[in-house]
């Protein structure tokens, strides 16, 4: 008999979730936690509702406010988003009539759906998790199948505990060598996507692999992770280690006593074989990427901060010289210019991608002593309502704030416009957040991605800055 | 769920790559919960001089906003059309909007599924595909509309030329015949209970879920 193929760590996630092969080639997977926020959740649950069907098992499903609720200190369900108050209210009323669990404005657990769902050990390795929102690939930093998914297929899975996809291909990235000292995982996410454009991982499960992969804490692994959907992949994921084990250990939600020991041993067979294939393999070396900046409106749009802003001739395709063309006059930008340097209007330290209380810590690192450059708003929201606990502890938010930040309640927040609130038409944001996306932040906001570290040097520096100058 | 077996309409050509949903609608449009109303919205950030929903304010160089493209029903589109934001409400405004097909030469992948799921049929085609097409409808928008035949697969121009293209037969299907994939999975209850049964002796820990602050 000829021996069977290895198999890759998504294939035994994949293969141990299915359920039943459509004729065409599909599988119904099963889907062991469902995530939902007011914004999309509320019409998955509003139209559930509708149908006359129920969740078919509330136990798994979790919901929080992360979307539409503001991010000002005292606030309530009278968001200056525009119809805002409903969102919150159907999406409250509806989960208690569902009995799934809630994290409401005022609960201690509540946050960004993603940024919640590791640090309360929803996510879990070897686990299927949807949210209908396309940043749940973050959870794959967990060794969990997560992906984004639209409103009606999330009805689909609190109706059935099920999903039916085509399987998808799959892709292996090395990461060898070794990062230079601050240079994180955000910077380590824009150079993948600058070098293979954002339709590099187009539909295919990603497994980030290598010496650096190994070497990033569990929070960096989820920014990294956060970013495959800007690779345009189905879903990132990385194989649970030691790291992810300690990581979980005693999470409120992660198994406990004799379903942890289950859950390990289990855990500690989600490596891909040795003789397993994958569809694409990529390697990238660490060594030489430096902190990494976007100047246009794709994450593509990427250079490393000691270059300059690129020229429309270096497009391979006509449609990609447009783009840059585009984003150029967007971006009030010419070819040529240093990003280093680049006058900002705005700083902002928030969302899925960057606000874990890593991220805030290395900015209160760069942000001590010192106080961002006038005329300069500087904006910190942490990205769930325990990091902001958490850094008050640690006296982070003393840091901030004596900079001149603004200190803000949990949520995504300026990331979006969620809370009503954007950016004027014009203003230059160093964002540490993920779409540099046309008017993501505001009508004619033009958005610079960058890691949290680059957003604090450049808040002082109020310009966009290369924070090794401002450390020893 | 909507049909789609048969479709003529004006094709509208919005060759920009890496249109994502927060373009198709900013998250500022979306303003109450419902599926319902949100054709005004579509492509607010390009649609209105000002970027935002205002009577009166449209652009008129927008390809949408042009005499020649009224009424359009059909997007020609740059790859990675849809890509980013998960948000259904994309689909919503452009079904609201009267878009009942979109040819671009790849989707994100949640776009495509949210596509499928209300009846909008996303087409791939190769990018010269797409060019000639493009050149064709050009000519005379109004008059060389697009015949679209979901049952053959084919696209047809009115120089009847025509072009065949891919869709998986579950999906083909499920806008066929307008079918309600809820309902088609829920016929398979019995193989979803057993799969559970044996999976939680396999998997205890992921079944056992609940709050312990010990």
């Amino acid at each position: 008999m000829p021996k069977q193929p290895g198999l890759t760590l998504f294939d035994k996630i994949w293969n141990d979730h299915t359920v039943e092969r459509g004729e065409d080639g599909s599988y119904l997977i099963y889907i062991d936690r469902v995530f939902l926020h007011e914004r999309t959740g509320s019409l998955a649950l509003s139209s559930l509702e509708s149908s006359g069907r129920t969740t078919r098992n509330p136990a798994n499903v979790f919901c929080t406010m992360d979307h539409i609720v503001d991010t000002h200190p005292g606030r309530s369900d009278n968001t200056t988003t525009p119809g805002g108050k409903e969102f919150i209210q159907v999406t409250r009323q509806l989960a208690k009539q569902e009995g799934i669990t809630l994290f409401d404005l005022g609960d201690p657990m509540q946050g960004i759906s993603h940024v919640v769902a590791a640090e309360q050990g929803i996510g879990l390795p070897g686990c299927t998790m949807i949210c209908p929102d396309s940043h749940t690939c973050t959870l794959g930093a967990i060794g969990a199948l997560a992906t984004g998914v639209g409103s009606s297929e999330c009805e689909h899975a609190l109706a059935t505990e099920t999903l039916r996809f085509f399987k998808p291909e799959q892709m292996r990235i090395q990461f060898t060598g070794k990062l230079d000292p601050g240079v994180t995982a955000k910077d380590l996410a824009l150079h993948l996507i600058s070098t293979f454009s954002a339709t590099g991982g187009l539909g295919c499960a990603v497994e980030f692999a290598g010496p650096v992969i190994s070497e990033l804490d569990v929070e960096a692994r989820q920014t990294l992770c956060n970013l495959a959907v800007e690779f345009s992949a189905f879903t990132g994921i990385i194989a649970p280690d030691d790291k992810i084990v300690t990581y979980l250990k005693n999470k409120p939600y992660a198994p406990k006593g004799q379903a942890w020991r289950a859950a390990t041993k289990y855990w500690s067979t989600l490596q891909t074989d040795v003789d397993a294939k994958f569809d694409h393999e990529i390697e990238i070396g660490c060594t030489d990427i430096a902190p990494t900046v976007t100047w246009g409106t794709s994450p593509q749009h990427a250079v490393s901060i000691e270059a300059v802003v690129p020229h429309p001739d270096s497009a391979d395709e006509p449609s990609e010289k447009d783009a840059i063309n585009r984003a150029l006059e967007y971006m009030n930008l010419s070819p040529g210019i240093p990003l280093n340097g680049l006058p900002i209007q705005v700083a902002f330290i928030g969302s899925c991608t960057n606000s874990r209380l890593s991220d805030l810590r290395i900015a209160a690192n760069i942000l001590k002593g010192r106080s961002i450059a006038p005329g300069v708003r500087a904006i910190c929201v942490p990205g769930s309502t325990q990091v902001k606990t958490h850094a008050e502890k640690e006296g982070l938010d003393q840091i901030f704030k004596q900079a001149g930040f603004e200190w803000r309640e949990s949520g995504c927040s300026l990331c979006f416009y969620a809370g009503g609130e954007g950016f004027a038409a014009g203003d230059r944001v160093i964002t540490s957040t993920n779409r540099n996306f046309e008017g993501r932040q505001g009508p004619g906001t033009r958005s610079h991605l960058a890691s949290p570290a680059t957003v604090a040097a450049s808040a002082v520096k109020g310009c966009i800055t290369d924070f090794r100058t401002l450390v020893d | 769920m909507q049909k789609f077996v048969t479709h003529r309409g004006i094709a509208a050509p919005l060759l920009r790559v890496n249109i994502d949903t927060d373009a198709i609608i900013p998250s500022r449009e979306m303003k109450r919960v419902s599926r319902e109303g949100l054709g005004d919205s579509l492509f607010a950030g390009w649609r209105y001089r000002q970027g935002t929903v205002k009577p009166g304010d449209l652009d008129p160089e927008f390809v949408l906003n042009q005499p020649a493209y009224a009424n359009a029903s059909i997007l020609l589109t740059g790859q990675n059309m849809g890509c980013g934001s998960s948000r259904e409400f994309a689909v919503w405004a452009l079904k609201d909007f009267g878009i009942r097909a979109i040819i671009s030469p790849s989707f994100g992948a949640i776009f495509y599924t949210n596509c499928i799921r209300n009846g909008l049929l996303p087409i791939i085609l190769d990018e010269k595909q797409i060019s000639e097409i493009t050149a064709e409808v050009t000519l005379n928008p109004q008059s060389n509309a697009l015949n679209i035949d979901l049952q053959h697969n084919l696209i047809t121009t009115a120089n009847q030329h025509q072009y065949s293209f891919k869709i998986a037969s579950s999906y083909q299907q499920m806008l066929l015949h307008g079918l309600d994939p809820i309902d088609l999975t829920l016929q398979l209850q019995t193989n979803i209970d057993e799969f559970i049964k044996a999976d939680q002796v396999k998997r205890p820990w992921a079944h056992s879920i609940r709050l312990i602050n010990d």
